[in-house]
């Protein structure tokens, strides 16, 4: 069967199960979007095609399969560069096509013509320029192998116009040969065995969870793991939801802006078993000074991640599924074996109760004075309170972003996206629309920051027409808040540039022009109803102006490039006592 | 890179797919780290669908792991080895021309029997040598000619191959894929 290139890149989508797209075409990539319109694949058309990268990336974390976004050449590619990046950095499986000028045009300076695979290539985990219609087909196989299998990641596809027009032979690969490619999954038995071995000797463990753990679908071995061993579980902000919050051994989130308990229980560990995580600088604090005691336990499927900031005792390269299953086996056999001699596998209460009695002593603080100022904190716990407990939550970034990672109670896993690894401002909106599109049956709410809001809040424009009712709680503190934080803590509170307004734009407005409903909230009492007439709302998107105080920040807070040992607690931690 | 520690010389040989923009690919992850690249040299191997590059760089060896683990992920790199020098053939080609007066001529042409070196082109008021051998044999011939006024002087970069008699425990597979 003959066919064009363009058609012939359709239908592979078709054959990868691609049931949806975002994107927006122009002159490259016009003789794509042609046959387009009699495949079955719904396209939503972006306003920025920013919103279709980051759309794809929010159905591909919902949804745990590839997100597809397809644009033109030039100034359209150079849009999508910050989405793949952050796809990049939170190995986040997209596929992103885009159109080129001709073949026998490129490099001579052509209207709209860039360097995309120069540009993208240390974003994407793969790319691919397209020299023939005849690969198109093995090319598409491959660039979905490749960003859904290993490590997953972005992946882009160039497609030259004249090659999208010109005749091909209809063919479909069985699979792929890629002999530079073989992703270990399978972990090593000796290495397994030496991990069990080590974690029936340690008296402080610390079960350190990453995105790995999402990215492997492991919740659900974690949680076998986790009660086999007594071990407890911090939750990175990329794997929160991974292990239930509500779980008596969830210690939440860790890192710069994680709770006392998760950090502290890190510092004292005796054992960090990372499985899936990376040793982030904003979860390390300075790497000389983190878990200074701690043996490590390293599970990753990219070898690369071994060794990058801590040397591990046992590094194991593999899936974190697949690992843990055989952990679980190694662990279970270890403690038949050793049953009876308490130097292996003591008995952790103590560990357990000191990491409970610092839970009771450090909690997570505010005030929330019926008739002060609206706090943003307040706001966050009414959300969590008055929706769905598998609502997915989307954040931007800043000091909404930590609020919500560290107030939610995420009991299951893929209900928690945001822009972990590249900190997006304008990830929110759209990522919230891509992972309603994927999940149209679960409540999303996103809830922004004024700041990042005002980045990529057109998207809602896409929302209202293409009928997809997302939720946005905006943390209107008119205030780059979380740079305004630094500068009151470390720039002796010389605020340079970081003044918004709360009122330019008026959000009430801005969201009705854009089809969405529009509510002000101004006052704490105001809160819940707000949210349940939000929730209501299934027709359209939903935009909350939360007016919340300037002045509140996130604690508690680890300064940049200092040790996790000097963890600083809201200073109002006396006096609000225990909440 | 003075702060990364000590700066060594690394000798890398990469098999890699024979296609179109794997060495930018391979490049970019030195130059995003700042590492110079000293020389580098790629041809098709024995299999037409592999070429080797050999690439010596000097940079600290703990961040240089991380740039060869990252090589390792780079989808067209099949296998990455460090040579210890120690345990290598290494060999390269020099083009060097060198001012010969009459009076020089012979003093040159000695010099370039002893090194094993050719004379490829003679002209009015100079000569042209090809020398090919040890990186440091073509480096102590240079030193050698330098007295005489070298015009031109051009090296290819090392290739280099792991020796065949010595025990392999220095001949480290950075990376089999995978582990
Ligand atoms: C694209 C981008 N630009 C700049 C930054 C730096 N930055 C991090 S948080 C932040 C402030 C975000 O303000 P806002 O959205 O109002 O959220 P808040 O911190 O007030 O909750 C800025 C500017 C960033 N992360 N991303």
């Amino acid at each position: 069967m003959k066919l064009t290139g363009a058609q012939a890149l359709i239908k592979s989508l078709e054959h990868e199960a691609v049931e949806v797209m975002f994107g927006l075409p122009g002159g490259a990539i016009l003789p794509v979007y042609d046959p387009l319109i009699d495949s079955s694949i719904r396209h939503i058309l972006v306003r920025h095609e920013q919103g279709a990268g980051h759309m794809a990336e929010g159905y591909a974390h919902a949804t745990g399969r590839p997100g597809v976004a397809m644009v033109t050449s030039g100034p359209a590619a150079t849009n999508i560069v910050t989405p793949l990046c952050d796809a990049y950095m939170d190995s986040i499986p997209i596929v992103v096509i885009t159109g080129q000028v001709p073949y026998a045009n490129i490099g001579t300076d052509a209207f709209q013509e860039c360097d995309t695979v120069g540009i993208t290539m240390p974003v994407t985990k793969h790319n691919w320029l397209v020299t023939d219609a005849q690969d198109i087909p093995r090319i598409v196989r491959e660039a979905f192998h490749v960003a859904t299998t290993g490590r997953p990641g972005p992946v882009l596809v160039d497609v030259p116009k004249d090659i999208a027009n010109q005749q091909m032979d209809w063919y479909w690969p069985d699979g792929v040969d890629m002999p530079g490619y073989k992703p270990t999954t399978k972990g090593h038995a000796k290495q397994i065995k030496d991990a069990a071995r080590l974690m029936s000797q340690s008296r402080r463990p610390v079960i350190y969870a990453g995105g790995g753990i999402l990215k492997a679908r492991a919740a659900e071995v974690l949680r076998e793991l986790v009660e086999l061993t007594g071990f407890p579980v911090v939750t990175t902000l990329m794997a929160r939801g991974s292990f239930p919050d509500d779980h008596e051994l969830c210690l939440g989130m860790p890192g710069m802006h994680g709770n006392y308990t998760a950090v502290t229980s890190m510092q004292q560990a005796d054992l960090l078993v990372a499985l899936g995580s990376r040793f982030d600088d904003r979860v390390t604090g300075k790497v000389g000074a983190f878990a200074p005691e701690a043996k490590i336990i390293h599970v990753d499927i990219d070898p690369a991640e071994l060794g990058k900031v801590r040397q591990p005792d046992v590094p194991i390269v593999g899936d974190c599924r697949q690992v843990i299953e055989e952990l679980v086996k190694a662990v279970l056999a270890d403690k038949a074996k050793h049953s009876g001699d308490d130097t292996q596998w003591p008995s952790l209460a103590e560990w357990q109760t000191r990491l409970r009695d610092w839970q009771r002593d450090f909690p997570l603080v505010y005030d929330q004075q019926p008739d002060g100022p609206l706090k943003p904190q307040f706001c966050v716990d009414q959300l969590r309170d008055h929706t769905p407990d598998d609502t997915i939550v989307v954040a931007g970034v800043g000091q909404h972003q930590m609020w919500t990672s560290q107030r939610w109670k995420f009991n299951h896993p893929y209900t928690f996206v945001n822009s972990g690894g590249l900190g997006t401002m304008g990830f929110a909106v759209p990522a919230a629309i891509g992972a309603k599109v994927g999940m149209p049956d679960r409540m999303v709410w996103a809830v922004d920051g004024d700041g990042c809001f005002q980045m990529t809040a057109q998207e809602l424009v896409t929302a209202s027409s293409e009928r997809i009712p997302v939720k946005i709680a905006i943390l209107n503190n008119a205030y780059l808040g979380m740079v305004r934080q630094w500068q009151e803590l470390f720039y002796e509170e010389r605020y340079s540039e970081v003044y918004l307004s709360p009122d330019l734009p008026d959000y009430v407005m801005w969201a009705e022009a854009m089809g969405c409903v529009g509510i002000r909230v101004d006052s704490p009492e105001e809160v819940e109803p707000a949210i349940d007439k939000a929730n209501d709302i299934d027709d359209r998107p939903v935009v909350i102006d939360f007016r919340t105080d300037y002045r509140e920040k996130v604690y508690p807070m680890v300064p940049a490039g200092h040790s996790n040992d000097e963890i600083i607690l809201d200073p109002a931690h006396d006096t609000y006592g225990e909440r | 890179m003075s702060n990364l520690g000590d700066i060594q010389h690394h000798i890398y040989s990469i098999t890699v797919e024979n296609k179109f923009g794997v060495l930018s690919r391979v490049a970019g992850l030195f130059a995003r780290r700042g590492f110079n690249i000293v020389s580098l040299a790629v041809s098709p191997t024995e299999d037409e669908r592999f070429s080797r590059m050999t690439i010596v760089v000097d940079a600290a060896s703990a961040p240089l792991e991380q740039v060869t683990k990252q090589l390792h992920k780079l989808i067209p790199v099949i296998k990455v080895m460090e040579l210890h020098p120690d345990d290598a053939v290494e060999r390269e080609l020099m083009l060097v021309t060198v001012k010969a007066e009459s009076e020089t001529r012979s003093q040159i042409t000695e010099l370039a029997s002893i090194f094993e070196a050719r004379i490829e082109d003679v002209g009015f008021e100079s000569i042209t040598i090809q020398a090919a051998g040890r990186p440091d044999k073509l480096d102590a011939m240079t030193d050698l000619l330098t007295p005489f006024g070298i015009v031109e002087l051009q090296r290819t970069g090392r290739i280099a191959l792991p020796k065949l008699s010595r025990r392999p425990q220095r001949l480290r597979a950075v990376k089999t894929r995978g582990v």
